[in-house]
């Protein structure tokens, strides 16, 4: 089976530092995978690498059979790969509406039905349309984010530290719904977590990434069964 | 009273002249941080073009009416200036973004000493004047000694200004190129990943704050029918006063911001001396620097993350 997204080799430099020491990911059509790791590791910059900002310095990523290693930011986004950033990113000094009208930007056509099928999934941002981004809490920020990156239908979705900062009430909601749109759309989803309890018991498949390298690999169930990954990530955390 | 009043008119209609020149600063500066000491001279500029169009569509084409005259050579000039203005960007601002901060400045400053040089040299450096237009006149109220007076020129100037500010607030606020617009203003790296392509967005913010000083280049043109190829200096810097005081990046900040400084201007002429309206108008740029520096309607610092 092929792969959706594919990274061989990626290696991604800030000036001289070497941050990404040659990656080698996959995520296949369907398939939620998740990329654990500490602080600093490399996720985000990883996250980013796929959008060519910064961009793999060597090494190739390529997006459902096309080689997208050199195409401008905002050329990727059109592919219909869309990401909910680390940090949100949302705009503070646009109303909730005009957020989600914005993650409609890579395609034409209306938004009406996209904006009804978010809504239902996020009722809280229904309430809020006409506020600014900016007044929303933090689980609502990070409601939007993960609202406007569905409204362009992506066919990827990356997803960095969305439970990040949350209680864990509202984590749970938004872990559940990435599930939903995985089981019911088919949504392929690229995962990064702190949380890899919950992480790899959502995902088909996981990576760790120590260092800027992948360290070990394998099913959700097979990493969480790891003594190394337990030890590493998981002791100490829930059960 | 009356003089007030009189003054009252030809600062809103001077104020117009500043704001649209404003919006061109204000814009610019929100969406790359630069302030673009050439803008000026892009009013400048325009002013001649409008002037190169005019003497063609009168004198070459015949158009006698002076309204559709002056329609032409409107949209001429918005087009031809922000031909002028996109060439800018591309070849003096764009290589140097990501450099640092003080290099596109730098290089806006030589655009300007490039603008109006060669306007002096490519125009002459005397005064070039059209013919008088619209002459007509409202008496509004006064007595023999003293009238009150709206002309034509200065409706007309209002009334082209509002409209074009109703188009331009459409444009920023209800559609998705002002949202794009806005977006990178705000975060360009996320804009990108939404698919925004940045530097035509860009392009875009300059080619509108060209126009606009083209409406304003040819009001210019109108209201005293003469233009200079120093005449990009004065007006561009009390534009710029004008969005600092309006609050840069605002942009109802940069058109109050222009009325206000268009006033001050005029009522100072009136009431204490006109030799010193220029130092009144810059007095206002550093007491807003000093005690307000976010300007009038400008964003305060804080945004809940």
């Amino acid at each position: 089976m092929t792969s959706l997204l594919c990274l061989r080799g990626v290696k991604t430099y800030y000036g001289n530092i070497i941050a990404l020491r040659g990656i080698d990911v996959d995520v296949r059509e369907g398939e939620i995978v998740t990329l654990i790791g500490a602080n600093g590791a490399g996720k985000s910059t990883l996250m980013m690498t796929i959008f060519g900002n910064p961009r793999a310095r060597e090494g190739s990523i390529r997006f459902a059979g096309r080689d997208i290693t050199g195409l401008p930011t905002h050329e990727i986004a059109r592919l219909r790969i869309a990401q909910s950033p680390e940090g949100r990113r949302i705009f503070p000094r646009m109303t909730v509406m005009e957020n989600l009208q914005m993650g409609a930007a890579v395609r034409d056509g209306g938004t009406a039905a996209d904006l009804k099928r978010v809504l239902s999934l996020f009722p809280r941002l229904a309430d809020r349309l006409s506020q600014r981004g900016g007044t929303l809490s933090g689980g609502e920020q990070q409601m939007l984010a993960i609202a406007r990156a569905l409204m362009g239908r992506p066919r990827l979705l990356l997803l960095d530290e969305p439970s990040l900062g949350l209680a864990p009430i509202i984590a749970r909601q938004i872990f559940d719904i990435i599930r939903i749109l995985n089981e019911r759309d088919g949504l392929s989803v690229l995962l990064v977590e702190q949380n890899a309890y919950h992480a790899l018991r959502l995902a088909h498949r996981g990576y760790v990434i120590v260092n800027g390298a992948i360290t070990i690999s394998g099913t959700g169930h097979e990493l969480l069964a790891r003594p190394e990954v337990r030890a590493a990530y998981l002791e100490g955390g829930r059960r | 009273m009356e003089v007030f009043v009189q003054q009252l008119i030809n600062g809103i209609t001077l104020g117009s002249i500043y704001g649209l020149i404003a919006i061109g600063y204000t814009m610019v500066f929100g969406i790359i941080g630069m302030v673009n000491f050439a803008h000026g001279d892009v009013f400048m500029v325009s002013a001649f073009i409008g002037l190169i169009a005019y003497l063609i569509v009168t004198a070459w084409l015949g158009i006698a009416s002076a309204v559709g005259a002056l329609l032409i050579v409107l949209i001429v000039a918005m087009a031809l200036t922000s031909l002028v203005n996109w060439t800018i960007e591309r070849i003096a601002y764009r290589p140097l973004r990501g450099s640092f901060r003080l290099a596109p400045l730098i290089s806006a400053i030589g655009m300007s000493i490039l603008l109006s040089n060669f306007v002096q040299v490519a125009q002459g450096p005397r005064n070039k004047s059209i013919p008088p237009l619209l002459q007509g006149e409202f008496v509004l109220m006064g007595r023999e000694s003293y009238q009150v007076t709206l002309s034509h020129r200065q409706l007309l100037i209002w009334i082209v200004t509002a409209v074009l500010l109703v188009v331009f607030w459409y444009l920023v606020s209800r559609t998705a190129l002002g949202r794009a617009q806005r977006a990178c203003e705000q975060d360009q790296k996320m804009a990108a990943l939404l698919g925004v392509d940045v530097d035509r967005t860009i392009s875009i913010t300059f080619v509108i704050g060209a126009a606009l000083a083209a409406v304003a280049g040819t009001m210019y043109l109108m209201y005293y029918g003469v233009v200079n190829f120093s005449d990009g200096f004065t007006p561009g810097v009390k534009a710029f006063t004008a969005a600092v005081l309006g609050g840069i990046g605002s942009l109802p900040g940069a058109v109050v911001g222009g009325i206000l400084i268009g006033l001050v201007e005029t009522m100072w002429s009136a009431y204490f001396s006109i030799d010193y309206k220029d130092v009144a108008a810059f007095s206002i740029l550093a007491i807003t620097l000093i005690f307000l520096p976010q300007g009038l309607l400008g964003r305060p610092e804080v945004e809940k993350v």
